[in-house]
């Protein structure tokens, strides 16, 4: 499980989450195995790992919140050097930028690979609903990140 | 479809390993941690060593596929696996002496829950053959009290879970040919050779 399933939850912790995105991993992993022999047979594994990676990023995301903010400065728009394999890269910068519902569909979706009715399950509403916020997010990550449609200074 | 997670940089391996290692070591404090694995280089190809609190359940030959192995671990006997070396460090150690020719007799807790009825008897036989020495089939099959249960003793010994450790590589035909053999003919004879030599 850990083996076929830990990379992908990992990138899915790191889009959501950046670098507390390993302790989310941790739990997510022992959380399941936690829960494993209680899955029913045939259920789809990668989709349940994403749901419970889901619930512990959110734990995170509001724990977060709730520490106060050494500066009320808005994230600096992501440089384009670097390295861009790197996990500093641009890809990551500007995933963090966008609201969390266009960050999960997205995540969910194209990173996770779930088909929008399971994304719909995990966040609520409708696949429908799911796909919009998603194409939202893949039209904001063209302009913040491919830099498509905007003027390049 | 969107083009642009093709940039998506893949997991380093170094970063997975450690993570699994951190969370190996948590299940274990947690009790979550029900088979522990890892591989083993030898003479006969990495072995696929899984072991439970009770001891080895099961030693594998590359030929078996280790991650069909896995698979069926996770199955039969529970899904909370996790490579974790540590639990299986003393395994490990005899092994590296027996291929090293300096142990002939394994000291380690078995856990034979994989092997039931007749079979299991047949293994708990099999350590009593001693380093160095072969027994056919059939004379396998007295000793556990059915001299026409041949064919049985050689499933028991295909189906060995620990090859190697419980050796029914030293269970050869009556005509003193080998035999089939779970990680091979070639590996059968390898061990053979090696303990004969030794």
């Amino acid at each position: 499980m850990v083996t076929e399933h830990g990379p992908t939850v990992l990138r899915v912790c790191r889009a959501l989450l950046g670098s507390a995105a390993e302790d989310a991993w941790s739990e997510t992993f022992l959380a399941a195995l936690r829960a494993y022999p209680d899955l029913p047979p045939g259920s789809n594994v990668q989709a349940w790992l994403v749901t419970v990676a889901h619930r512990k990023a959110i734990d995170q995301l509001r724990a977060e919140a709730r520490r106060p903010l050494p500066t009320a400065d808005l994230p600096e728009r992501p440089s384009r050097d670097g390295d861009p394999g790197g996990w500093e890269s641009d890809l990551w910068a500007a995933l963090a930028q966008l609201p969390l519902k266009q960050r999960q569909t997205v995540v969910y979706h194209h990173v996770a690979g779930l088909p929008y009715a399971e994304v719909a399950q995990i966040l609520g509403g409708t696949p429908e609903a799911a796909r919009r916020a998603a194409a939202d997010g893949i039209a904001a990550l063209r302009r913040t990140y491919l830099n498509e449609g905007a003027p390049d200074d | 479809m969107t083009d642009i997670f093709t940039d998506l940089p893949g997991i380093e391996e170094g970063t997975m390993l450690r993570l699994h290692d951190r969370l190996a070591a948590t299940a274990t404090e947690a009790s979550l941690l029900d088979i522990a694995y890892r591989t083993l280089d030898t003479p006969v190809g990495a072995l696929l060593l899984a072991a439970t609190e009770k001891g080895l359940l099961r030693v594998a030959y590359p030929i078996e596929d280790h991650d069909a192995v896995l698979e069926q671990l996770a199955t039969r006997v529970s899904p909370r696996v996790l490579r974790a070396p540590a639990r299986l460090d003393l395994v490990a150690s005899e092994l590296e002496e027996y291929f090293a020719g300096r142990r002939q007799r394994f000291d380690l807790p078995l856990d034979l829950q994989l092997a039931h009825g007749f079979r299991r008897t047949v293994l708990s036989r099999l350590s009593e053959i001693g380093y160095g020495e072969t027994l056919s089939y059939a004379a396998v099959a007295t000793a556990v009290g059915n001299p026409k249960a041949v064919r049985a003793v050689g499933s028991a010994c295909a189906t060995n879970p620990l090859p190697v450790v419980v050796p029914c590589h030293r269970v050869v035909r009556s005509d003193g040919t080998m035999g089939q053999y779970a990680g091979g003919t070639d590996v059968k004879r390898v061990l053979l050779r090696m303990e004969r030599a030794a």
